[in-house]
């Protein structure tokens, strides 16, 4: 796959929720092997646009294409087995499975058949789990939990990982933790799309970074470009 | 009361449990896992009686392939169900899952009286089966009400090793937990609740049939059933197959010894029994799981 591959597009994507028009033309790409921060203040529509893209929400107006394909009609689970893994933001992990079963669940082999991401490579990469595979998702902390979300959504071997509030409500050492594994999946060529509060750690662990506001994509460019202008996009992001 | 004639109300009681478990576990996996209340339940369970009673003769009276096509005809006939009517119901409310399942038992209880019509059948004992066992100088406990027992027990063991040991059992559990990230992880959610709902009706089908030897056939015999699986599946927990197995036996040794022991109060016991365990554990048993 050449890194120009286009595996997720939306094109002047609009979706409302009843009468509030919440996405108001947003485009967006990801490329494969490409890293995408998504940033915005609360309410801007980031998660409206993933679940968009996840098939979840319906866009009135606009295209959405997964691989090349007509992905605004498609449903979430085609959305999932084009390549595209999401952990979403509250992280959903299954309570009445245990950590195995969370992990074993939707494994399957990715696009072409790749079996990159088998079980005891997710538990190299997440060596707390190996430590409660038995145990009920449930009974995991919030940062056990989040690893579990990335090592669950790992087992279907994406092409593109959304992450959804990466590391939101997690303990400082346990974000870093997070963020170190999120640099080891970048590392191995699987594309992100990664929403987080913390814009200086997106900005260092991603290609690109893109600011909606109001349902508007308000600010796109390299990371390391609008790193040297912290001040704007602090103004962008109310911080 | 003397020993014998206890075992014998003991082994009732397992036997009618056991049964009441087979509708029930379908019921509350229905609830449970897809969110829809399923008034029609009962039907499935007259359905498959009254396949027993017609489809005997087909089979020249043959009881095991009699079984096994009746038990095909209940999974296409639940896919093809779940498919034409319950798959509108997901994102309805509940009142509107009542109304729809309402109508289908007027509909499936006419169409019986259209095609089988009105009158209490009696399906026979296979010949192989009528047997008894001798319990004590002048009891007698027959081999059938056995049979049923062990099969029930079977079927049982099955659904525990799919729902707790398999991947679909995984899948199953996921979608009652959170059916859009199972969507999101790439599990046709849709698949599986048709899947789900075709088994549910299987095993109540199954039931009918293998009740019908011992509870005749009859109009209206799915209504008086499902009323006793709800009271089941409350005790047990909604959506807990484990819940669902200890509250039937439970349902059926205390209406069992109730008839016997409390015959003036007979028809309220299991309903106080709901009530007690409520009170003690308003959301059942166990919870889903």
């Amino acid at each position: 796959m050449s890194i120009d591959a286009k595996l997720v597009g939306a094109r002047d994507v609009h979706v409302h929720y009843g009468e509030a028009h919440v996405l108001r033309g947003v485009s967006l790409t990801i490329r494969a092997g490409e890293a995408i921060g998504l940033l915005g203040r609360n309410g801007m529509g980031k998660s409206t646009l993933i679940r968009t893209l996840m098939g979840h929400l319906r866009a009135s107006r606009g295209r959405i294409e997964i691989r090349g394909q007509d992905g605004a009609r498609m449903r979430p689970d085609r959305v999932a087995r084009s390549g595209i893994a999401y952990v979403p933001e509250g992280r959903a992990i299954f309570g009445n499975l245990s950590v195995r079963e969370n992990l074993m669940v939707a494994a399957r082999p990715g696009t072409g058949g790749r079996d990159d991401w088998p079980l005891p490579r997710i538990l190299d990469t997440f060596p707390r789990l190996g430590e409660r595979l038995d145990h009920g998702g449930q009974q995991l902390s919030g940062g056990e939990q989040q690893m579990l979300a990335i090592g669950r959504a790992l087992s279907t071997n994406p092409d593109v990982l959304i992450l959804d509030e990466a590391t939101e409500g997690l303990a400082p050492r346990i974000v870093q933790e997070i963020w170190r594994i999120i640099g080891t999946i970048r590392a191995t060529g699987i594309a992100s799309l990664i929403v987080d509060r913390n814009f200086r750690t997106v900005l260092a662990n991603t290609d690109r970074v893109v600011v909606l506001e109001k349902g508007l994509v308000v600010l796109e460019d390299r990371s390391a470009a609008l790193a040297a202008q912290p001040v704007e996009l602090a103004r962008r992001l109310g911080v | 009361m003397d020993f014998a004639t206890f075992l014998v109300q003991c082994l009732n009681a397992v036997q009618y449990g056991l049964l009441l478990f087979l509708v029930a576990s379908g019921l509350t996996l229905i609830f449970g896992i897809m969110g829809v209340i399923n008034l029609a339940h009962g039907s499935f369970y007259m359905i498959g009686a009254y396949l027993a009673f017609s489809l005997a003769p087909v089979f020249g009276g043959a009881f095991l392939p009699t079984l096994a096509a009746g038990l095909v005809l209940a999974v296409i006939f639940g896919y093809l169900l779940e498919w034409l009517f319950i798959s509108y119901l997901y994102e309805r409310d509940h009142l509107q899952q009542v109304l729809m399942t309402y109508g289908l038992i007027l509909v499936f209880e006419e169409l019986r009286s259209i095609l089988v019509g009105n009158d209490v059948h009696g399906v026979p004992v296979p010949g192989w089966l009528s047997g008894s066992i001798q319990l004590g100088d002048l009891m007698a406990y027959p081999v059938y009400r056995l049979v049923i027992s062990g099969v029930c027990l079977a079927v049982a063991a099955l659904l525990y090793f799919v729902i707790a040991r398999t991947r679909l059992g995984m899948m199953v559990r996921a979608g009652g937990s959170n059916r859009e990230m199972v969507q999101s992880l790439g599990i046709d959610i849709k698949f599986l609740y048709r899947v789900v709902f075709a088994a549910g009706v299987a095993l109540a089908v199954l039931a009918g049939m293998i009740a019908a030897p011992v509870s005749s056939v009859y109009p209206g015999m799915g209504a008086q059933v499902l009323i006793v699986c709800f009271v089941v599946v409350v005790i047990g927990g909604i959506g807990s197959v484990r819940g669902a197995f200890l509250a039937a036996l439970l349902v059926g040794i205390v209406d069992t010894f109730g008839k016997v022991l409390f015959p003036q109060v007979a028809g309220i016991t299991i309903y106080l029994l709901m009530a007690a365990i409520l009170l003690w554990r308003p959301e059942g048993l166990f919870r889903q799981g």
